[in-house]
């Protein structure tokens, strides 16, 4: 079993990378088509500015790679600016198509929060486990889903951001509270993000790409 | 709501920790990679690594023990001296490092905190200021806080923070190594000035210390120290719970 790093030139992926081979799974990290193709199971990262990444995902064709493995079923996980250019658009600096995997769309922090609230949110933050109605067929069997399978209500995770996910309700496994309720991992079958950054995480981080891997043997 | 953070920071030279101690259960108090363990075990929100630079040479061995650490400990690290250049930063952000605290560096060429902001965003640079009183004011010191460059420490902040430091670390010199607490006047200044996160740094000598600073500061982010923890006077996971059993947001194991 193989998890892939979707490699389009954008951020340091040296700590995912270390993540995953410290929960025993192999991995890599490629922008190569095929290799992807031929994944178990595919992360995609991204760190930066919203347009800059989805110009250099589109530049690269990766996208339609990305669209491709999603539809084929496998696990597609979206970390940080991973999951928000999963959405249908943001309007960080602008206004940017994203992959439109799941709808909804990426708006900023300083829209919602109170005015001497920090933004960027850095930190770590509290997951309040949710059940969205869409998130799959048949519903969770419980708050959070698959992915949070080992994790418990109110565990602390690592979150850098100032853009958030919005109108996507019923894709959320997870918010976190930061003056308002944040979108902190969606999910719609086998298409999964997490605004934080699960392999800054610590030991919670870890349990939750263990669970991503998982997924990998029930696809 | 976001925890309060709670940082150890270890002084790396030829490699090794230095000012390491006895724990117990540990049997290279100055191995990087067994400390850095030991504090993620325990509960620290993040790790800063200070580079004592030696020369050129030994830059490689504080990478080594870097890209070791972020190998095997997944909680945000912070890399902090000897950094003059973007080329430094990229040099430490390539082994895994989150974050990057320039102090005399940026002091001396500002311009590194805009160029860095710009490339790397501003959640990457902190600006981490030496500060002593001088007369009724507070001076900003370099050099590992041996030279008083005269500034005004409050505006050098600001200044800072309006070129794109995305956080604050601030050193009190009247209160570092006193272990008499922080420095809650001057940190309560820097708190009302900024709009970016704050470190305090310097003057922990108990976990008491820290339950004031959060009852006197509360908008502080974090609280850093080096000796206590080092030498095992308090430990992280116990401070965690005292500071928890007072009401502080804090991330519990």
């Amino acid at each position: 079993m193989n998890v892939a790093i979707v490699d389009y030139g954008v951020g340091n992926l040296y700590s995912l990378t270390c993540s995953f081979s410290a929960i025993g799974q192999d991995v890599c990290v490629t922008s190569d088509p095929e290799t992807l193709r031929a994944a178990d199971a595919v992360v995609l990262p991204g760190v930066g500015a919203f347009g800059d990444a989805i110009d250099a995902l589109r530049a690269t064709g990766l996208d339609k790679v990305v669209i491709e493995i999603a539809e084929s079923g496998k696990p597609l996980l979206g970390i940080c600016l991973g999951m928000q250019m999963l959405f249908d658009k943001s309007y960080e600096y602008g206004e940017h198509q994203g992959l439109g995997l799941i709808p909804g769309e990426v708006r900023s922090l300083k829209e919602v929060v109170n005015p001497d609230t920090l933004v960027p949110h850095i930190g770590w933050n509290a997951l309040h486990l949710t059940s969205g109605e869409d998130v799959c067929k048949d519903g969770l069997e419980q708050a959070g889903g698959p992915l949070f399978a080992e994790v418990s209500e109110g565990a602390y995770v690592y979150f850098v951001h100032s853009f958030y996910a919005t109108d996507c309700a019923a894709n959320t496994i997870a918010v976190t509270d930061y003056d308002v309720p944040v979108t902190a991992a969606v999910q719609k079958d086998n298409v999964f993000g997490c605004q934080f950054h699960p392999e800054k995480s610590g030991k919670v981080g870890l349990q939750i790409l263990t669970a991503f891997c998982d997924l990998i043997k029930e696809a | 709501m976001l925890a309060k953070r709670i940082i150890p920071c270890l002084d790396v030279k030829h490699g090794r920790v230095v000012k390491g101690t006895n724990f117990q259960g540990l049997q290279d108090v100055s191995s990087p990679v067994e400390l850095a363990r030991f504090y993620n075990e325990q509960g620290a929100d993040e790790l800063v690594f200070y580079d004592i630079i030696a020369s050129f040479e030994e830059r490689a061995l504080f990478t080594d023990a870097l890209t070791e650490v972020a190998s095997s400990v997944f909680i945000p690290l912070t890399v902090g001296g000897g950094i003059k250049s973007v080329d430094d930063f990229e040099r430490v952000l390539s082994c895994g490092a989150d974050k990057v605290s320039v102090n005399s560096g940026a002091l001396a060429n500002p311009d590194l905190i805009d160029e860095a902001a710009k490339r790397y965003g501003d959640q990457c640079v902190v600006l981490s200021a030496d500060i002593a009183r001088v007369g009724d004011g507070f001076h900003v010191f370099s050099t590992g806080g041996r030279t008083d460059t005269g500034r005004d420490a409050l505006q050098w902040i600001s200044e800072g923070v309006s070129r794109g430091a995305g956080e604050l670390v601030i050193n009190s010199i009247d209160t570092d190594g006193v272990k008499g607490g922080f420095d809650l006047e001057l940190l309560a200044l820097v708190c009302d000035l900024v709009n970016v996160p704050v470190v305090a740094s310097g003057g922990a000598g108990c976990a008491q210390d820290f339950v004031d600073l959060w009852e006197r500061v509360p908008e502080m982010s974090a609280g850093l120290a080096a000796s206590i923890f080092h030498f095992g006077e308090v430990s992280i996971s116990d401070l965690k719970q005292l500071l928890a059993s007072e009401g502080i947001p804090i991330r519990l194991l």
